[in-house]
């Protein structure tokens, strides 16, 4: 299992729950299982997310592995300039 | 691509190295070729009517006498483009660039002519009718946050928003951990202040200019100035219903985007125009189009709370930001929101941003989109907190700035990061003790951003005489032709003058993301190294071949081929020149290439030093020194880098003193022009001086970071607490300008 820390917003629309665990071997599924065992995630993880896993910050490489003690923090969908 | 080597600093011939740029030449002698220097045969001129009204429903559009005034081609309205865009985002960039059933701010667009001529398209203009039922307005955030505010949108908030807020309130961000009641009850002294910064402008010098062609076969070409032609094609596609295979773009030299250009406003008008003359259709904005109808950044409104301790120590930081971004949601105060507090390791932080809509241009990206003003919130604070403390604001900094293994404000744990090295500079240089005058102040502040990578392709061609070109998908704002080709040859082991890097268009490379992010040097660096490294690897095997001997047997040293060891044979090298002579004879033409979606971006941070001078009478402001510490990771060419240190400071600089959007009670931006918003000159200040500092990046190859939007961070707050200072009345109003510098003097 991997645990996963929310940002506040997403916190709040699941009850306040700051960490959650899921089974999560890729970033892929880790996106997946979210948005199947959360549904209300659902609004912004279709509007977008980035995941920090070990203090790198990912955009959208579905195969990007995750290890059972990686720290993985989700994070409003970066933009720049 | 991780780092080479993480034990020992590589030895680099080129990169590190300040050649020649080259694009210098074209822009010196005027051959360089902008949005507005394309032509094709029988083109029209395009023009774009806009909204003198604040907020207005559209109940009707008569087109029909401009339609048939001679010489004129094509009208078109929203009612020529598709009625419904799937994609929500996308549907408010077409409703930007045409104005569906209201116009949500003075000089949002509601119909285009393209004619012959410029003087046809402008009396045609003239003779397109427009129904309007004038609507209240609001331009100011605050105000538009009241529950009785005229509203711009109905049921566009998303599930974030609590009920019972005003409908121009979009989304609620949050961030941070630990207890913050907790953290304060902790603190020796605990500062609360509210600031406000309005909004400004990108300012580039080249105004938005476009060449559309739309064949009757459907297959259509675009020639436009623009961050990123794959961004053009993409949303131009996907407005216009057709497929992105069918639409060409290519990106003309660009005279400035700074995140501006990282959107559309004409070019879906100028091919829908196009397609619906049968001709080419030329599009180019004036000044005040820019101003009116293109995205500056958002105004901000902001309530800080910080708690510290006697030694310095912050015990607790609550910030809420409230971001306007114009007439669609998407402000960047979740950007706002996530930097606010990232440059420090707190315990108890926490951070809540509201995305407001107003009746305003719709806001587009500005360096370090959001940043800029969460950190003049957050840094005059600290710095007020530390002087009434009795505390030197550097080494307060330095007591709680973030470091590796440090919970960034906005979740995760940082690697290793260079903020406490800029600060150790910071105060080492001769900047901080050096003495100051009347009426003169100094500050500091520092500032933190992302940075990220995305989707790159990079294609290196060996050309049969042994030079080398690449080519990318990302339009040069900063430098990067030039650190694409030190790159190259840095890895080829080739002088930089055999490498040539052109940008190419959007029908020769894969999908590449915009420039943006502070992505490039980074991202297609990244990418351009291991193009050339595949490059490498055909070369030996080519000369195995040649050899009769086992690629493995071959290895790349200084621009040749060569055998590995005395077990390969005696072989004399082989140049890459020599290789290249006989490529159709071993193989083939020799190529590298390499498609990426670029991870592993490194965040960066700064601290920014100033002096500045205030006259009591006039309430101007003058900056006397400025310094600049950041890390770069590697600086590939270190000239570029201070460019964007220098650049991103003055803009800075402009944010905090001079540049403002100004509305009228009735609605309309009253300075939408250069003389009356007005951008630092040069003979405005002293020379920006830099101080790059190296750590290198664990996830590129040479270490680079991206370096182009962090130094607009600190400015703001930095040239903020230098005037407090040297007025001795706090500043929690940008921009400082004459009047409300005055004002804030008579009121001490």
């Amino acid at each position: 299992m991997v645990r996963v820390r929310l940002w506040g917003s997403l916190a709040a629309a699941i009850g306040g729950q700051t960490e959650i665990e899921v089974e999560a071997g890729t970033l892929r599924e880790l996106l997946d299982t979210l948005a199947r065992d959360y549904p209300a995630l659902q609004p912004q993880l279709e509007r977008g997310v980035s995941v920090a896993i070990d203090g790198v910050i990912y955009n959208d490489d579905w195969f990007t592995p995750i290890r059972p003690d990686s720290e993985v923090v989700l994070l409003a969908r970066l933009k720049g300039g | 691509m991780a780092l080479d080597s993480k034990t020992e600093a590589r030895k680099f011939k080129i990169v590190g190295t300040r050649p020649l740029r080259p694009d210098g030449i074209d822009k010196v002698t005027g051959r360089a070729r902008f949005g507005a220097d394309m032509s094709a045969p029988g083109m029209l001129v395009g023009l774009i009517l806009r909204s003198p009204h604040p907020h207005a429903r559209i109940r009707s559009i008569d087109t029909t006498r401009a339609e048939s005034m001679e010489g004129v081609h094509a009208v078109v309205t929203r009612a020529d483009f598709p009625a419904f865009v799937e994609d929500e985002a996308l549907a408010d960039v077409l409703d930007n660039c045409m104005a569906g059933e209201k116009a949500l701010y003075d000089g949002h667009a509601v119909a285009a002519v393209a004619a012959t001529s410029g003087a046809v398209a402008r009396a045609a203009l003239k003779l397109i009718e427009v129904e309007y039922e004038l609507l209240a307005h609001v331009t100011d955030v605050d105000e538009a946050m009241r529950p009785d505010a005229p509203a711009l949108h109905e049921d566009r908030a998303d599930e974030t928003v609590p009920a019972g807020m005003s409908d121009n309130v979009m989304a609620r961000h949050e961030f941070g951990h630990g207890d913050i009641d907790a953290g304060f009850a902790k603190a020796d002294r605990v500062l609360e202040r509210s600031y406000r910064t309005e909004a400004t402008h990108q300012g580039y010098i080249e105004p938005h200019a476009c060449l559309a062609t739309f064949g009757s076969d459907g297959q259509a070409d675009l020639w436009c100035c623009t961050q990123g032609h794959y961004m053009v094609r993409n949303t131009c596609a996907a407005i216009l219903g057709m497929e992105q295979g069918r639409l060409r773009v290519t990106a003309s030299e660009i005279g400035g985007g700074f995140g501006g250009k990282t959107t559309v406003f004409l070019e879906p008008v100028a091919l829908m125009l196009s397609k619906k003359a049968g001709r080419p259709v030329k599009m180019v904005m004036g000044r005040a189009e820019v101003f009116r109808a293109t995205g500056p950044t958002a105004s901000s409104s902001i309530d800080v709370r910080i708690g510290m301790a006697k030694d310095g120590r912050i015990t607790a930081g609550f910030a809420e930001l409230r971001y306007q971004g114009g007439a669609y949601p998407g402000s960047p105060v979740d950007m706002g929101s996530m930097s606010a507090f990232a440059p420090y390791d707190l315990e108890h932080v926490k951070t809540v941003g509201w995305d407001v809509v107003t009746n305003r241009p719709k806001q587009a990206a500005y360096r370090a989109p959001g940043a800029p003003m969460a950190a003049f919130a957050v840094e005059s604070a600290i710095d007020e907190l530390a002087r009434e403390l009795g505390l030197d604001p550097l080494e307060v900094r330095l007591k709680n700035a973030a470091r590796e293994g440090t919970r960034a404000s906005y979740g995760p744990t940082f690697p290793a990061i260079g903020l406490e090295a800029t600060l150790r500079k910071a105060k080492d240089h001769p900047h901080w003790s050096a003495p100051l005058g009347p009426n003169q102040g100094r500050g500091v502040a520092c500032g933190f951003w992302f940075n990220f990578g995305g989707d790159t392709c990079v294609s290196l061609n060996i050309t049969p005489d042994g030079t080398v070109t690449v080519s990318e998908g990302n339009p040069d704002i900063g430098g990067s032709r030039a650190s694409m080709s030190m790159m190259a040859a840095e890895e080829l082991g080739i002088p930089y003058e055999k490498v040539r890097t052109i940008i190419a268009d959007t029908g020769a490379l894969g999908q590449n993301d915009v420039t943006d992010g502070s992505r490039v040097t980074f991202a297609v660096g990244l990418a351009t190294i291991e193009a050339a490294r595949a490059a490498k690897r055909e070369m030996c095997k080519r000369a195995a071949r040649i050899w009769e001997i086992e690629e493995d047997a071959v290895v790349w040293e200084d621009g040749a081929a060569r055998p590995a060891g005395p077990n390969a044979g005696k072989h004399p090298p082989m140049s890459l020149a020599e290789i290249a002579a006989v490529a159709t004879n071993t193989g083939g033409p020799i190529a590298g290439h390499c498609e990426v979606n670029a991870e592993g971006a490194g965040v960066s941070f700064a601290t920014h030093m100033v002096d500045t001078e205030v006259d009591p009478e006039t309430g101007a402001v003058k900056i006397l020194r400025y310094t600049v510490f950041q890390d770069a990771g590697k600086a590939v060419h270190p000239a570029y880098v201070e460019g964007q240190f220098q650049g991103g400071a003055v803009q800075g600089i402009g944010w905090a003193l001079n540049e403002e959007y100004i509305y009228g009670e009735d609605g309309r931006l009253q300075n939408a022009g250069f003389l009356d918003y007005r951008i630092p000159v040069a003979s405005d200040l002293p020379m920006i001086d830099t101080v790059i500092l190296e750590i290198p990046n664990p996830g590129h190859p040479y270490g680079v970071r991206g370096v182009g939007e962090t130094s607009i961070v600190p400015p703001l707050a930095a040239v903020a607490n230098a005037v407090s200072h040297a007025a001795g009345v706090r500043l929690t109003h940008l921009p400082i300008s004459p009047p409300r510098l005055l004002a804030a003097i008579g009121a001490k």
